[in-house]
This record gives structure tokens, C-alpha cells and sequence, in this order.
């Protein structure tokens, strides 16, 4: 039987660009209620408690805007760099080191106030994300480390690092032996935007960085020399673009993102140091960025898509019965289903002139 | 016909190649029938083709540079790799395309390769053979060595299709042409009756674009040189670079002549800055008496370097971009960048203006690089780098892929740049473009480069000799 064969389009299909992340949508969706009605869950309830109830109440929808905060801010950081073929995989890690530092203002100083704590905050977690990501842009540029591997190890170093410090010197020593931080004093918190809810004023910023992600992108210099390296290496060496240069741009950029987003996280909806702050958020942001189709408004849509799935996913286990690695599964067929479907975007299939016949 | 030489003549993208494709299976056609030896057949693929007898040299060899010759061949001919070697030496003894069945690919130089294609075409005994711009790699000498043995076959009765848009080869070697324009046959002659200037315009469907032999003007001063240098290649294939001392002068054009992969690329990239150079190097390369050793391409650009690049898909420009991102790409320093962001307006109104200037067909500035044929992306590319107004323009295989009537275009301006004082140095395989655009030529062969030749005292051969004399190629 003659098969199909892939060919490169001349020009990249916009509908099939536009088309691609609903088809990923709908292949995931589909595929994996069968999978539900195969583990013997009712699709159904399962479909109605993902996707429909999230949005039924005022509470349950301002979860979602909770959870697709860190998404989005951290999503933006790391298209920027995937765009220019920087592969940042440790946002987990600068995730943690934002946290971390930010943590280090109500831990050493807890009964400081002023309107200044949690700007001061913010800021610390955006350096320790920064610091973090340098590690590996240092590395991949003076001994040409993969910079994949080197992210991801450091991940599970920064773990480690918080663990150490949970476990040791700043743990609460009115605590019960948790291996959790004190809580923070009010001034160490994010004021909350929308009375009732979680969610604060991070919400904001995040979308304010979202624009100025925008202009980065398709604006500046910077956001050009840095296409063209991730788009054409040989032709960014013609230029005069330098490839060190994108490469510690792309990793303090995710970094920043990252470590702001740890931060938030803390002095917002935590309001301590604890581990579960870990919860994957870095991980997840790769799926968002990717599903964005690395575009900055792309990527709006899809960080609320992935946090309407982990609210969503959260209602499923507890009205539906649904296994907790549902949702985990959900966001890998998804991910797949996209990058299978975005290779439409530049190839074709073409059949056989034989096969029609 | 038995034993014809036929040739297939034809500009860029006149459709031969799409025609030899469709001939060897590659591609299939929408419509009409192929006759072979009196029967309509459909040929479905390559190997289809190969066993109805007919075989095919392309114009990039499909060789394995890893494996021995005997080894390639045995990818594709039956049989145990003694029996194969010993056909091999005699199938070259007796067609003049001797090599040594055991050599590495790698280690062998292009018209060896090139022979090594032959003879893997001819083990299976082949009807007819297709061959897809064979001269386009080859030094003068290796050329009429290539002719010999396609007379030899000839007589033999194999029937040689022979494509190429050089009509003092097809003159000299070919019993019959067809010659395509658009596609579409527009004549079928033999070729010994017509001159070559009859044959061009048949070719490209008016009259031949006259071009004035390149008139000395004064020398201004000097705008670049390298002095003594030499850098060794950090790939195992690539060529290192010996003892290069050359200098261009305002108002001159000097051609590095050589076969491609002598230092070209090397040299190319060491001259733009792309290539970093290691410190006891650094002072061996002056710009407008700047020593630049230490700069990078955009530095150098900003002292009036230009440089069009050999790889215009992907170096030259990036093919998944719009025109207007790719004239920000060298021109970001006419005024498009403000406070870090990219002044849009001003990159339209320079793509616009070199579109317009320089005869690209494009839908508009806002098309994809890599949706442009090979020669108006040239076009477009040259026509940027010119827009800088440079004082040193350096080109890498101009006229390489484009047609002759773009080709033409491209000399006439360069050579008018030259008379308005720009230096020019140019890298070309094509001994045509550089006996009518340059005023000195220098020749790269394995890394070194040659004396200066006046090109107004010296005959190809000349060149063509220092081509060899160090390479060996002549074998």
C-alpha cells in the first residue's frame, strides 16, 4: 500500500496555524474520555466536572485565574527563549530560588511592616530566578553544557536546597516540627484584587508583563536578533548577532519569569515557605508555551485552557472518582496531539498519484 | 537514439531539471506518457527506472563520504565487493574514469567523486544516462577529461542526456539539443550548427544582453588586506587555510577562481567575521586600515563592509521571514532601530525601494524569503547589501543558481559600482563570470592561494592550471 508522504509547504498555513491547538484539543479531549470510560469513570460526569463546573461559581472561576497567573508570566519567559531554540527546562528551579528569596525578607525579618515588603519581595524572587537560570546560561556558553540537561538537574538541586532549608534553618520553631517556614505578617502579603478570592494584584502584573512580552517580540531588537538565531543560526552569525548574547538574554529572561512567579506564589496564595510549593507550575508552562504556539497572545489563551484543566481536574477527582495522574495524562496527550498537528503548519501530506486511484 | 550525446538546454528554472525527474522516477507526471524503446511505460520510482536501464549523475553527488567506493557501489549493485572492485578497475581502464575501488569518499576530490557516480551507473549496464550539470564542479582540464569519456560511451551505444546551460560545452560535445524555456520545448537542434550567441537567445527568448568588457578605472586606496594568514580547520573535512596574502584596492575587482571546497568557505567566512580569528591571527586582516581581526560582522559593517554570502536560503536571509525582516537583518543600521525597537516603517520603505530597484518578482515586501526563486532572492539580497553603500563589497558565488539574464544584471552593477570607486572581491566557480568582471584573479585550491593574474594578460588555462597544481585533480 502506498503511504502518504510529508512535504514542506512553501509558505506556513495560517487556518491550519489558527486550526491546530482546537484539533489538539479536541484529539486530546476525546482520546482520553475513552480512556475514562475504559478505567470504568463515567465520561460524562468527568467531561461536565473538567470542563463546565470550573465555571459555574464565582469562587471556582477565581481559581482559575489563580493557578493561570504563574502559567502565563512563566509561559511568556520561556517562548521567549524556545523562539530563539533556547531550551529552558528548569523554570521549576527558578520557580523554587524566586520563592526562596522572596521568602528570606518575612523569614529574617518577621516583624517588619511598610508598603515596602512585598514590592521588595517581588523583586528579591525575580533576582534568585535570574541567579538560578545564570548557572546554566554561564555553563552552555563557556563549555557548551546542554542546556537542557544542565535546567533540569538544577531543578531538582533547588529541591534540595529548599528541603535543606525547611528542614534546618528556617523552619518555624513554633511550627510542630513541619517542615515549613512562619507564616508571613500581612505587609509580606499581595494585596487580594477581588474581594472573596485568592487572587491579588500579581494578576496584574503578570498581564502588564504580558503586553510588554508582546512588544518584546514583535517590537524590539532584541526580540528580532534573537528570532533570527532561533530561525536561521548561519544567518544570525552573518549578521553580526551574537550567540552568547541570545543565550543569556533567553535564560535570564525565563529565569526573571520564573523567579517572580515563585515569589507570588509565596506572598500570595501559600503565605509561607512550605514544599508544596512545588507543585510543577515550570513544567506545566512549557506545555502552555508550546500550546500558545510561542506568541505572546497565543499564550493568554492557552495558560487559561491548562488552569481550567487543573481546577477542573481537582473537581473530577472528588465528584467523578477520577485517578489523580488524569490530569498529568490530559496535559502529555495534549502536548502531543499539538506539536503532531503543528507540523501541518509547514508540511503537507501528499498521496501517491497511484493511491487516489 | 543509440549513442546520441542529447543535450537539455535551458535557464534556471526552465524546467530541465523537473524534466530529467520525471525521466528517472523521482517525480511522476500529471499528464501524458513516457516512450521507452518504442512502449509507453510509466516509470514510478527510481529503482523502477534503473531497472528499465536508465541511470542518473546529479548535480549533488549521493555519495556516502564515510564508506569506500566499493562499499557506495554495492549500496545499489548487487554482487560480493571483490568482483565489484575488479569491475570497477575495469570498467575505468577502459572509459578513462580510473579510481581506487578502496579509497574513502571523503578522501577523494570532486571530479573523483564525480567519476565514482559514473561508474556506479554504468555496473548495471545502462541504456541511457542522464547527466545534471556535470562540468558545474570541474576544473577546464577535468572537463574535456569528463568529454572524452562520454564520446567513448557514446560509441559504445549508450545514449547520454546531457544537461546544461553552458553552450561551448553542448558546442563541443553534443550531437543533438533540446532546448526549453518556461517549461515548454522551444526548439530542437544540433548544436554544431549554431554559434553560441544563436543558442542563448533560443535559450532565454530575446537577444543575449551585451556586456562591455570591465574598462580599468583608477585604483583608489587600498580597503582590505590579509597578510600571511593561515587558520586551521576545526572540522575533519574542512580545509585549513595557508599563507593567504591578498589586497583589493578602491576601484578594482579581484575573483578568487578554484573549485568549491578548496578554502572557499573558509576564507568566505574568515574575510565576513563570522569565523573568529585566534589572537596571533587577529592583526593579519586590515580593513580601510583598521585592523578588524577582532571584529565581528556587524563591527565590520559598520566601516563599510558588505558581504553577500554563498547560502542565501538560511545565511543570506531567513527563508521563514518576510522580506522586510530580512532587510533588517544587515540594514538595522540605517536608522531602523530607535531605543531598541525596530522602526517598521523605515525597513518597509527600504525593502519597498530595493524591490523596486533591483527587478525582484515578488507578490511584495511582505513575502516569505523562501518563497523567492533562487535568483530573485539573490537579487534582493545583492541589491541590500549594495542600499548600505559599501566601500568593500565581498560576494561568494554570485551567479551561482541564478539565470543569464539576472546574471548579467548582477555583473553590469557590480561593475558600475567598481567605476564609482567601491573595492570588490569576489569568490566564483564560474570562469565566465570572472574573465568578465574581474581585474586580477588570485586561485584557491587545497587552502592556499595562488599569485596575482592580471585578468587581461592571462587565458583560462592559465587559471585553470593553477586550479590543479597543487591539487592533483588532473589525474
Amino acid at each position: 500500500m502506498a503511504l502518504p508522504k510529508l512535504v514542506r509547504r512553501e509558505h506556513a498555513s495560517l487556518p491550519v496555524l489558527i486550526a491546530a491547538p482546537f484539533v489538539a484539543l479536541a484529539i486530546a479531549g476525546l482520546s482520553n474520555l475513552v480512556l475514562y470510560a475504559a478505567i470504568g469513570v463515567d465520561p460524562l460526569a468527568v467531561f461536565k466536572a473538567m470542563l463546565i463546573d470550573p465555571f459555574t461559581s464565582y469562587f471556582s472561576f477565581s481559581e482559575i485565574l489563580l493557578k493561570a497567573g504563574p502559567l502565563l508570566l512563566i509561559a511568556q519567559g520561556l517562548a521567549i527563549g524556545f523562539r530563539a531554540k533556547v531550551f529552558n527546562i528548569g523554570a521549576e528551579g527558578q520557580f523554587v530560588l524566586g520563592a526562596i528569596f522572596a521568602s528570606a525578607i518575612p523569614v529574617y525579618m518577621p516583624q517588619a511592616s511598610g508598603a515596602w515588603i512585598w514590592p521588595t519581595m517581588l523583586v528579591l524572587g525575580m533576582l534568585g530566578g535570574l541567579a538560578w537560570a545564570a548557572i546554566t546560561a554561564f555553563w552552555r556558553v563557556h563549555l557548551n553544557a546542554n542546556e537542557i540537561l544542565v535546567s533540569l538537574m538544577l531543578s531538582f538541586v533547588a529541591i534540595q536546597i529548599l528541603n535543606y532549608l525547611l528542614l534546618g534553618p528556617w523552619k518555624d520553631p513554633m511550627g510542630f516540627n513541619f517542615p515549613q517556614s512562619v507564616m508571613f505578617q500581612f505587609d509580606a502579603l499581595l494585596p487580594i484584587l477581588l474581594p472573596g478570592t485568592r487572587v491579588n494584584i500579581s494578576l496584574v502584573i503578570v498581564l502588564i508583563l504580558t503586553i510588554v512580552a508582546w512588544f518584546f517580540v514583535q517590537r524590539s531588537f532584541a526580540g528580532y536578533r534573537l528570532e533570527v538565531g532561533g530561525l536561521a543560526p548561519n544567518a544570525a552569525r552573518y549578521a553580526g548577532f551574537s550567540q552568547s548574547g541570545a543565550i543569556w538574554l533567553s535564560l535570564l529572561i525565563g529565569g526573571a519569569a520564573a523567579g517572580l512567579s515563585g515569589a507570588a506564589e509565596v506572598a500570595g496564595p501559600v503565605g509561607q515557605l512550605q514544599r508544596a510549593i512545588a507543585t510543577g507550575y515550570g513544567y506545566a508552562a512549557i506545555i502552555v508555551a508550546y500550546l500558545g504556539g510561542l506568541h505572546p497572545i497565543g499564550i493568554i489563551f492557552s495558560a487559561f485552557l491548562i488552569a481550567t484543566l487543573y481546577i477542573g481536574g481537582d473537581n473530577a477527582m472528588v465528584s467523578a472518582g477520577l485517578p489523580i495522574a488524569a490530569v498529568n495524562v490530559f496535559q502529555g496527550t495534549l502536548l502531543l496531539a499539538y506539536l503532531a498537528a503543528a507540523t501541518f503548519v509547514r508540511h503537507k501530506l501528499v498521496w501517491p498519484p497511484g493511491a487516489r486511484a | 537514439m543509440p549513442g546520441a550525446i542529447h543535450a537539455i538546454l535551458g535557464e534556471n528554472g526552465a524546467g530541465k531539471s523537473t524534466l530529467m525527474k520525471l525521466i528517472y522516477g523521482v517525480e511522476t507526471p500529471d499528464e501524458g506518457t513516457i516512450t521507452w524503446m518504442g512502449e509507453a511505460t510509466q516509470i514510478a520510482s527510481p529503482a523502477a527506472a534503473r531497472r528499465l536501464g536508465i541511470g542518473m549523475v546529479f548535480q549533488h553527488f549521493s555519495l556516502f563520504e564515510t564508506l569506500t567506493v566499493v562499499e557506495n557501489v554495492s549500496l545499489l549493485v548487487p554482487g560480493n565487493k571483490k568482483d565489484l572492485a575488479e569491475r570497477i578497475l575495469k570498467l575505468g581502464r577502459e572509459f578513462g574514469l580510473e579510481v581506487d575501488p578502496l579509497a574513502h569518499v571523503y578522501a577523494l576530490s570532486v571530479g573523483e567523486r564525480q567519476r565514482v557516480e559514473i561508474i556506479r551507473c554504468l555496473m548495471v549496464d545502462p541504456k541511457l544516462l542522464i547527466l545534471d550539470e556535470p562540468t558545474s564542479v570541474l576544473p577546464p582540464q577535468a572537463v574535456n577529461q569528463l568529454f572524452e569519456t562520454l564520446r567513448r560511451l557514446s560509441k559504445r551505444g549508450v545514449s547520454i542526456l546531457f544537461i546544461s546551460h553552458k553552450l561551448e560545452e553542448i558546442r563541443s560535445v553534443c550531437t543533438h539539443a533540446t532546448i526549453l524555456r518556461s517549461g515548454k520545448i522551444t526548439g530542437n537542434v544540433t548544436p554544431k550548427d549554431f554559434d553560441a550567441h544563436v543558442l542563448a537567445t533560443m535559450m532565454i527568448g530575446r537577444d543575449m544582453p551585451h556586456l562591455s568588457p570591465a574598462e580599468p578605472v583608477k585604483r583608489g586606496e587600498k580597503q582590505l588586506e590579509l597578510t600571511g594568514l593561515s587558520l586551521a580547520a576545526d572540522d575533519p573535512f574542512g580545509v585549513s587555510l595557508e599563507d593567504i596574502s591578498l589586497h583589493v584596492h578602491a576601484g578594482e575587482i579581484l575573483g578568487i577562481a578554484g573549485v568549491s571546497g578548496n578554502g572557499q568557505a573558509e576564507l568566505a567566512a574568515v574575510i565576513s567575521g563570522e569565523t573568529p580569528l585566534p589572537k596571533m591571527m587577529q592583526g593579519r586582516i586590515a580593513m580601510h586600515r583598521h585592523e578588524v581581526g577582532a571584529l565581528n560582522p556587524a563591527a565590520r559593517r559598520k566601516l563599510g563592509f558588505a558581504f553577500v554570502p554563498e547560502d542565501r536560503l538560511g545565511q543570506g536571509a531567513v527563508p521563514e521571514l518576510s522580506l522586510v525582516k530580512n532587510a533588517i537583518l544587515t540594514a538595522y543600521l540605517q536608522g531602523m532601530v530607535q531605543r531598541g525597537m525596530i522602526r517598521r516603517g523605515r525597513a518597509e520603505t527600504f525593502a519597498r525601494d530595493c524591490i523596486a530597484e533591483n527587478d525582484v518578482r515578488t507578490p511584495g515586501p511582505e513575502a516569505e524569503a523562501g518563497s523567492l526563486s533562487g535568483g530573485n532572492l539573490q537579487k534582493f539580497i545583492i541589491g541590500r547589501e549594495l542600499m548600505l553603500e559599501p566601500k568593500l563589497l565581498f560576494l561568494n558565488q554570485p551567479t551561482w543558481g541564478v539565470d543569464i539574464g539576472a546574471a548579467t544584471a548582477i555583473r553590469r552593477r557590480l561593475i558600475a559600482l567598481r567605476n564609482a570607486g567601491c573595492a570588490i572581491l569576489v569568490i566564483s566557480e564560474d570562469m565566465e563570470d570572472l574573465f568578465a568582471l574581474t581585474d586580477y584573479m588570485q586561485v584557491l585550491s587545497k587552502g592556499r592561494l595562488s599569485a596575482r593574474f592580471t585578468t587581461s594578460e592571462t587565458a583560462p588555462e592559465d587559471i585553470g592550471r593553477a586550479m590543479i597544481g597543487a591539487s592533483g585533480d588532473a589525474a
